[in-house]
Order: C-alpha cells, then sequence, then structure tokens
C-alpha cells in the first residue's frame, strides 16, 4: 500500500488542486465509410460512431467513480473528413458536420474532433470544398470541432490556405455573431497538425492510426503551481526538479486512467498528451505557474523563458512515467481559458505579441484569443503566417484560435461560458499585411540544417 | 480487489465504529488502518480487501459518502491503483 502522506498527498492534489483527467479522446478512423454516395457515407459514420462509442461515456464515469479522478471531457475524434466526403459528389460538406454533431449528441460527448482537411502542401477538390463548409459546418451544429494543417517542416506553408483560412475565420465570426462569434473557439489553424492530439479543437484521428484507439489528455496546473509554492527560494535546478515529480505523478494517473478505460472498451492504448491544459477556474492556470517562480505578472520580460523551463520539465517528468507519451505534450496558454492568462492581459502585462513569442517554445500557438470584430481577413491570414512559419522553421507544431469578435472592440470581453472561458478583446497591429497575403503560392520548406 | 478508504474531518467519537460498521455490512474485510490525530483533526487511511465484496462498488461508495455526511466527515473510497501508480516507480 502507498505510504500514508502518498495517499493524502493524491486527496489533497484531487480535492484541493484540481488534478483531473481533462478529456479522454476516442479516435475512430472513418476510412471503411468512404462511399460515392453521400448519403450512404454519413449513415456508415453515424453508425460506426455510435457503435465504437457507446460505451466510451458510460465507462469514463465507472472509472472516474472508481479510482475517485474526476474525467473531465469524454470526446471522440476522426478521420479528417475531407479524405471520406472527398468521393462523393457533394458540393457542400456541412450534412457531414451534422451527422457527426447527430452521432456525438446519441453517446453522450461534449465534442466531436475531425472536419479536418489536411493541405500543406496543396488541396483536393474534398480540401476546397471542406474548407468553404467550415463556416457554415460550425453554426449549425453544437460539438463539431474543425481544423486545417496548412502547414508542415516538410513541405513548407500553403499561404493560398493561409490566405482562405483568414476570410474562412471571419465568416464563421458573422455567422455567430449572436453568441460572441463562438464558432471561431471550435476552428485551429496548424502547422505541423499531430495525429493522436486527445485535445480539441484541433483534435483528429490521422491516417497513420488504429482502427479506434484511446487517447488521454492530463492536466494539473493546479499541482505543479502548489508544489512550486512550498519552495520560494528554490534555483532553477530545483524547480525543475519539482515541476518534474509533479508532473511523473499527474502523468502517472493519466496512464492509469486511459488504459483502464481502453482495456475496459475493448480498443488499444493510443497515446497520453502531457500538456499542461488550464481552465478559467481559481487555481487551474498556468499562467499562475509563471508568476509563483517569481513573475509580477504572465507576460513580463522573463515569461518565455519561465515557461520554456515548465514546459521541458513537465515533458521529462511525464516521458518518465508514460511509454506512449503523444500528441502534443507542452503548456497551453489559451487566454480565454486561463483566469491567470485573463487577468494578465486586463492589466496590460500580456499583449499579442508576447503571446506570440511565447508560443515559440510551448504549444500550441495563438490560442483562444478575441481580437476585434473589424480585423480584417488579411490581418488574421498574417497571424496564421507568423505562427505556422514559428512551427514550421521549429520543427514543432504550431496552431491559431484566434476569435474576431463580431461587433466587439478593445475594452469589450468576450464571453463563452464553460471551458471556453470568456477574453477580453486584446489589441492587435493594425499595420495592412494584405499586399504580403495576397500573393499565394507555397513559402517553400525549410533548410534543416545551418540552425541558427 | 483492493482500495483505498480515507477518512478526513474533526476528531469525535465512533469514527471507526461507523465506518468499519459499512464495510462489515458489505463483507469488505480491513487489512490495514493508520490514523493520526492533529489539532482535533481526524485523518485515517483504510485498505480494504473487497473480493468478497456483497454489494456493487457505486453501492459501497455511496454508503460511506451518507455515513461521512451523517458524522460531518469527509468519506472517499479510491481503488489502491491509483496510488500504487502515482506514487511507485
Amino acid at each position: 500500500m502507498a505510504m500514508f502522506k502518498d495517499v493524502l498527498e493524491t486527496v489533497r492534489m484531487i480535492e484541493k488542486e484540481r488534478l483531473d483527467i481533462r478529456t479522454i479522446t476516442m479516435g475512430i478512423s472513418l476510412l471503411d465509410c468512404i462511399d460515392s454516395s453521400g448519403a450512404k457515407s454519413r449513415q456508415k459514420i453515424y453508425d460506426k460512431i455510435t457503435r465504437l462509442a457507446e460505451n466510451l461515456v458510460k465507462e469514463g464515469e465507472r472509472i472516474e467513480n472508481e479510482l475517485g479522478i474526476p474525467i473531465v471531457n469524454k470526446r471522440i475524434s476522426v478521420t479528417p473528413i475531407s479524405l471520406i466526403a472527398g468521393s462523393s459528389d457533394d458540393l457542400n460538406y456541412v450534412e457531414y458536420a451534422k451527422i457527426l454533431d447527430a452521432a456525438a449528441a446519441t453517446v453522450g460527448i461534449n465534442f466531436i474532433g475531425g472536419f479536418s482537411a489536411l493541405v500543406p502542401k496543396g488541396f483536393t477538390k474534398g480540401d476546397r470544398i471542406l474548407i468553404d463548409s467550415i463556416p457554415e459546418a460550425l453554426a449549425t451544429t453544437n460539438c463539431v470541432c474543425s481544423s486545417v494543417n496548412l502547414g508542415s517542416s516538410k513541405a513548407g506553408i500553403n499561404m493560398d490556405a493561409v490566405k482562405r483560412l483568414g476570410e474562412v475565420i471571419k465568416e464563421t465570426a458573422y455567422l455567430t455573431r449572436n453568441a460572441d462569434s463562438i464558432g471561431c473557439a471550435k476552428f485551429v489553424a496548424f502547422a505541423n497538425a499531430v495525429e493522436d492530439n486527445p485535445f480539441m479543437a484541433g483534435a483528429f484521428h490521422g491516417v497513420g492510426e488504429a482502427e479506434s484507439v484511446l487517447n488521454v489528455g492530463v492536466s494539473g496546473p493546479g499541482v505543479v503551481k502548489r508544489a512550486l509554492e512550498k519552495a520560494q527560494d528554490a534555483s532553477f535546478g530545483e524547480m525543475a526538479e519539482i515541476i518534474k515529480k509533479t508532473a511523473f505523478k499527474i502523468t502517472r494517473a493519466g496512464h492509469l486512467v486511459g488504459t483502464t478505460v481502453a482495456e475496459r472498451l475493448n480498443v488499444p492504448f493510443g497515446i497520453l498528451d502531457l500538456s499542461l491544459a488550464p481552465t478559467p477556474e481559481i487555481g487551474d492556470s498556468v499562467a499562475r505557474i509563471l508568476e509563483e517562480m517569481g513573475l509580477e505578472h504572465c507576460g513580463t520580460h522573463g515569461t518565455t523563458a519561465a515557461l520554456a523551463m515548465l514546459n521541458d520539465a513537465v515533458k521529462k517528468g511525464g516521458i518518465m512515467a508514460s511509454t506512449s507519451v503523444g500528441g502534443f505534450s507542452g503548456a497551453f496558454i489559451p487566454v480565454s481559458e486561463d483566469e491567470g492568462m485573463i487577468e494578465a492581459v486586463e492589466c496590460g502585462a500580456l499583449t499579442f505579441d508576447k503571446l506570440e513569442a511565447m508560443t515559440s517554445v510551448c504549444s500550441v500557438g495563438i490560442d483562444m484569443v478575441a481580437i476585434p470584430g473589424d480585423t480584417p481577413a488579411s490581418t488574421i491570414s498574417g497571424i496564421l503566417a507568423d505562427e505556422a512559419a514559428i512551427g514550421v522553421i521549429n520543427n514543432k507544431t504550431t496552431g491559431v484560435r484566434v476569435i474576431p469578435v463580431y461587433g466587439k472592440d478593445v475594452g469589450d470581453t468576450a464571453e463563452f461560458g464553460g471551458l471556453l472561458g470568456r477574453a477580453p478583446i486584446m489589441p492587435i497591429n493594425k499595420n495592412d499585411c494584405s499586399v504580403f497575403v495576397n500573393r499565394g503560392g507555397q513559402i517553400p520548406a525549410p533548410i534543416h540544417s545551418f540552425k541558427n | 480487489m483492493r482500495a483505498v478508504v480515507t477518512v478526513i474531518g474533526k476528531d469525535r467519537t465512533g469514527i471507526i465504529y461507523n465506518v468499519s460498521k459499512i464495510l462489515a455490512e458489505n463483507e469488505v474485510n480491513i487489512e490495514d488502518i493508520s490514523q493520526t490525530v492533529m489539532h482535533d483533526f481526524f485523518t485515517m487511511i483504510m485498505l480494504v480487501d473487497m473480493s468478497n465484496m456483497s454489494v456493487d462498488f457505486n453501492v459501497l461508495k455511496n454508503a460511506l459518502e451518507t455515513v461521512g455526511e451523517d458524522i460531518g466527515m469527509s468519506i472517499r473510497i479510491q481503488h489502491e491503483d491509483l496510488f500504487n501508480a502515482m506514487h511507485t516507480i
């Protein structure tokens, strides 16, 4: 039996420090649902998802109960729909999004990811139709999440996709204008997207994946912060050690939950994503960890270094704890979903440009950032291109989830509710980049030598 | 299959009696008990064996939580696996 103090530590982590399993996400391949008839394909999709994931929520809740650790979200990711729908004659894929939404409702999950296209080097017919369908798909469904991979370190950056997605984000914001443009919170544009990510909005089930797998995303910013609180005078080496040990424990809990759920659902365990994922709740913030290290506010000078150290130490502790680490596995820095980030923005300590710098040392990019509703599509494309460049050059995943909140401007706040939180509208650079964005074509793949 | 029962709260009479009564009624065997009282604050950890348990895990869990509310203590029961996973290499 674990020692007395170990038991109490675990109980305290769960009760007081919000240790939880952020998500169990079942990846389901839809490759065998391809059909020249869109209607038939959609029926196959619905049947397959509801059959394989029938017990996902039930088993998740059972294990939550037995182990006494909350599993916040039960979710599903599927093969990118552009690959599935491409062989049909449909000219609009919104119906595919609706069938995913219906399947999600039937099995009782809160998000389903995979209304996605992979276009780092160019578009297929299916990719184009899917991208054109994103705004309406996100406006007419509740649970569907969408993503597009628009660049990679091997292929460079598809600037035609960058340009088009700026417009898509604007259209989505307009179509969901009655709910603070919430549709944009369900869309991510990636560079170097990973195929086994369990976190939304960017989860999809890659074509290299098995028929069905169970992936897990852990959490635990509150636990890390509390551990650092107890070591006020620690040096960086000592802090790294504390973070590593804490990450080890969090990861072990995630690994146990993942393997147990997978076993009971009779699907292989896929990966465990080590990302420290915050929530808008007090005591569950990544920003507060950085401040605990000695920064007055997240966003001040030193923040990038603090984040780099945190991210690296979490990985080192987590890698030791599980042999199945995958996904993003880095600290998340969403603004609206992190109480400390929100405050840092509101007091002026954290700017858009600093956030961009921070994304060069952690996953997963400019995330859940609300910007003025009148931001031109070309400026959003510029933001996408910048983030993609950071990812492509540095061989890492980056993403952009910005919300140009319709009708709102700097000084206003967007309210998304629930895990998506609330976001103060952040000022962005007003200078025009449309000529750059409109050039079109491909930014060539970067050289992988002479790294500087 | 074994589980860990954690009982935390202000010290009073009959805590062990109330908890072990529920366990005995449901054929759950106590293998180990550790407890401390610091500044009137009672903490007890029990390792229990559920191999011959006569009810479903959830029924036992609810019964323990209910008695916890009655005597003003926080009582949790969790599978042993979680603690072993988190605290052993």
